[in-house]
């Protein structure tokens, strides 16, 4: 018996997003990552396209977070004592991108400023070919201050600037539009606050070609199920013809999984909890490919093991015609 | 899928007697679609109109039972393909590979270990369902040895994998009592298979390489009078699962195709290259049904259960836990109290930590319908009023003899509004994060 393989008919595409810059296009990157552009739900090949594979990129911070699970700090060592060293060693582990988060502090505890905002990018650019984010420490004033120099600092190297938030978008947006930067727009969990922010954004002028959607994601086991679905609904309103759906999606595992008490705690725990590092190698890496099931364009990952399994995932889904 | 209440209508008498105390067969009919009324109310309807109108209100996706001493594992009966669409009702059974060419005392060992496992996930006991135990011997006594030896050590159920109807029907007589699977038939065995599993009243596994002949397959055997079948579609990589899966669940619920609306087996370690751990929980999102897994590992296997436990959430509820007032480590009216929420898992995140630390404590669980701390504190579920009003109905005044009250400390801002709210009482701001707990008590708390 011939089973016919039921197809959904699709009227739309995710739209195609590129990230960096060449020295041909006005940046410095080696080369450019396209993502989006898929007319189907996530690898089913056989009733659409996806042209780019989700990326991978590892979360990098200007200064050496100290709350950071002792695993991750075993596993960088002394690469995180600088910003342009580490960035380094996340492309040498197979980063698509590097996600560098720049932090409340310094190393001595002193305040980050502009100055040493705009130094660190700087250096990181020079260490690394790859497409860059660059998102701030999540303090509305100090987000501001800082990526508004990182975005003049970096000009024309279309970096991925954020975080851009309900309360807090304009002043991003608008530096990003200035130097030709693009921009993560990130809401809590909700279709339609996902949709509402990207309008806002468009609305200052920034063009849909420019901005990724963050629809923000919880752990494995601390509300993973709600970011996942949350995500299955905006891919679908986007296949369906929603604009203001149609951006890519980036999600963070990493930072979501790496602050759970399974990855970061070794001891005083069950023991059928198993052994630390798997477990928490484990939480990481389901964490993130549920979300690449669930539509994810770009993943923050933090462990370089995390990223090698993940990318074997990928490289299988996405399949031998796309590969190519 | 199921019939609307116009097609239920033509297949019914439609003599408006009222014998089933509707004015008419449509109203009948309507209640019926509604499924609010049943069909033996009705006396008159005919056999060959019964035999049409459960055939239509089958599920699209069969339930199978799969049943122990110790335990049962229900799988099918799905009804959509998006969890938000509803919700997934049956969560995938996990089964752990065992071979009857172990030493015995080893394959015990390794069943203690197994049954022993589990663990608490937000008050949710979880773990292993069972064992799938593969005659590799081809010896029907081995296998039915090493049966008895997995019976005489645990009450789970079990799948048992066997290629002829000689060693499955061993198999069989081992678990004698128990309701397992038998796995598999396939194009050369299906008919001894099928005499095996009707005799024994046990489901069956059906597998084949490509879905016209699983299709094929799945029809001879309902013909020959099975009617519990599981589909082993063959997968082994993440692309062909995600591929095939989709297409079998689209297949059930789109199209009601009946010949595969069953539910799913996959073995996600049957090929080394694979990371296991992943095709199972590629295999927990979408769309599996009895995941057999090659090795049993406590940490993967905590999260896998995690997953399988968040993904099957009905979106419509978050879990929650009772609000009121929690007693930990028998406080007495010296002992801190805390306020959380009644998401269980903000509750069991505060309330395990607090347990383990070892300090007795109070901990007042307000009604925020669910939410966790800062998400009912930004949907107004978690503010100063609600908290002063749940610290009064809940009588924590008459628990402690101090006026402190422990607040998260990721809303710290609520800190002012409260103390306005709970004349008399003084609002310590507790750490953001409830690992912190036992540091902070040690350094804040004073009798
Ligand atoms: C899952 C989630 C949801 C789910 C709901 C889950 C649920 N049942 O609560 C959904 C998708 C429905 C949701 C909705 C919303 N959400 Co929401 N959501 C989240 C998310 C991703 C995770 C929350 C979670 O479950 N955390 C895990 C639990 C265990 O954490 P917790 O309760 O805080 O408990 C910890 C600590 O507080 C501490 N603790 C707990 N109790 C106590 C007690 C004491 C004494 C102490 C010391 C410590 C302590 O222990 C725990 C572990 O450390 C967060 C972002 C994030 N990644 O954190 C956003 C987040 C909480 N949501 C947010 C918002 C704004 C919303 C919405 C208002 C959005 C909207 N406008 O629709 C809605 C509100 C709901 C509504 N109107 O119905 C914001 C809140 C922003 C803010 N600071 O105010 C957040 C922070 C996202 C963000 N960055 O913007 N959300
Ligand atoms: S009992 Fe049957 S025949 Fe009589 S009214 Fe009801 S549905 Fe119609």
């Amino acid at each position: 018996m011939a089973v016919e393989i039921p197809k959904e008919k699709w009227t739309s595409a995710v739209r195609e997003v590129t990230l960096g810059a060449t020295s041909d296009e006005g940046g410095t990157r080696s080369h450019t990552i396209t993502v989006g552009g898929e007319t189907a739900l996530p690898f089913l090949h056989f009733e659409g396209e996806t042209p780019n594979r989700p990326i991978l990129a590892l979360d990098v911070r200007s200064h050496k977070p100290e709350d950071w699970s002792p695993l991750l700090r075993q596993t960088w060592g002394k690469a995180m004592e600088d910003p342009a060293t580490w960035a380094q060693a996340a492309e040498e582990a197979g980063a698509d991108m590097i996600y560098l988060v720049l932090s409340l502090t310094t190393t001595d505890g002193e305040p980050n400023t502009p100055e040493n905002a705009r130094a660190v990018v700087r250096k990181v650019l020079e260490a690394t070919g790859l497409p860059l984010a660059v998102v701030g420490p999540g303090q509305a004033e100090v987000d501001n201050e800082l990526i508004v120099a990182v975005a003049e600092e970096a000009v024309g190297e279309r970096l991925l600037l954020g975080l851009c938030e309900e309360k807090n978008y304009r002043t991003i947006v608008a530096a990003a539009l200035a130097h030709n930067h693009l921009v993560q727009s990130k809401t809590p969990m909700d279709v339609n606050l996902s949709k509402q922010l990207v309008i806002l954004i468009n609305d200052m002028g920034m063009p849909l070609e420019r901005i990724v959607m963050d629809p923000t994601t919880g752990a494995l086991g601390y509300g993973i199920e709600y970011g996942f679905s949350v995500m299955e609904r905006l891919r679908l309103a986007a296949l369906q013809g929603d604009k203001m759906t149609q951006q890519p999606m980036i999600v963070n595992p990493g930072e979501e999984a790496w602050r759970v008490k399974e990855a970061k705690v070794g001891e005083g725990v069950p023991e059928n909890w198993g052994e630390w590092e798997r477990r928490a190698l484990d939480w990481e890496a389901l964490t993130a490919t549920t979300l690449v099931h669930s539509g994810a364009d770009i993943l923050v990952l933090r462990h370089p093991e995390t990223l090698r399994r993940v990318r074997a995932v990928i490289d299988d889904l996405i399949g031998p015609k796309s590969a190519a | 899928m199921a019939l609307s209440g116009l097609e239920i209508y033509k297949l019914l008498p439609q003599t408006n007697c009222k014998d089933c105390d509707y004015p008419t067969c449509l109203a009948f009919a309507m209640k019926l679609a509604a499924k609010q009324a049943s069909l033996s109310d009705c006396p008159h309807v005919s056999e060959e109109a019964k035999a049409k109108l459960e055939a239509a209100s089958a599920p699209p996706i069969t339930l199978v039972e799969i049943k122990a001493e110790g335990g049962e594992v229900k799988v099918g009966n799905e009804t959509v393909v998006f969890r938000h669409e509803k919700t997934f009702y049956h969560k995938p059974g996990l089964f752990w590979r065992l071979r009857d060419t172990e030493d015995l005392e080893e394959l015990k060992r390794k069943v203690a270990d197994a049954d022993a496992y589990h663990v608490d996930y937000v008050g949710i006991d979880l773990y292993l369902d069972g064992f799938a135990i593969e005659a590799v011997s081809g010896d029907p006594e081995t296998f039915k040895n090493a049966i008895s030896a997995i019976l005489s050590i645990s009450k789970k159920p079990l799948i048992l994998i066997a290629s002829t109807s000689d060693i499955a029907k061993a198999g069989l007589e081992g678990s004698d009592g128990s309701r397992p699977l038998l796995y598999a038939a396939d194009g050369e065995n299906w008919e001894t298979m099928v005499e095996v599993a009707k005799q024994g009243d046990v489901p069956l596994a059906v597998r084949a390489d490509t879905l016209d002949e699983l299709a094929d397959l799945t029809q001879k055997i309902k013909a020959a009078g099975v009617e519990e079948m599981v589909l082993d579609p063959g997968v082994h990589h993440y692309l062909d699962s995600l591929q095939q899966l989709t297409t079998l669940r689209r297949l059930a619920l789109k199209k009601t195709f009946r010949p595969l609306g069953y539910p799913i087996i996959t073995f996600p370690g049957a090929n080394e290259e694979v990371d296991e751990t992943l095709l199972a929980a590629e295999h927990i999102t979408k769309y599996g049904g009895l995941i057999v897994l090659e090795e049993f590992n406590p940490a993967s296997l905590y999260a896998l259960l995690v997953l399988r436990q968040n993904i099957y959430t009905d979106p419509q509820k978050p879990i929650q836990v009772q609000p009121g007032v929690y007693e930990i480590n028998s406080p007495d009216e010296n002992s801190p109290l805390m306020v959380t929420t009644n998401f269980s898992i903000t509750y069991f995140s505060i309330a395990n930590e607090v347990d383990g630390s070892g300090w007795p404590g109070w901990l007042l669980v307000t009604d925020a319908e669910g939410m966790s701390v800062l998400t009912a504190w930004a949907a107004g579920k978690f503010d100063a009023e609600r908290i002063a009003k749940d610290a009064k109905t809940f009588n924590v005044e008459e628990k402690v003899s101090h006026r402190k009250l422990i607040i998260p400390g990721h809303v710290a801002v609520l800190s002012g509004e409260l103390e306005e709210e709970m004349p008399g009482w003084e609002i310590m701001v507790g750490p953001r994060e409830a690992v912190d707990i036992n540091s902070y008590l040690k350094a804040m708390w004073t009798k």
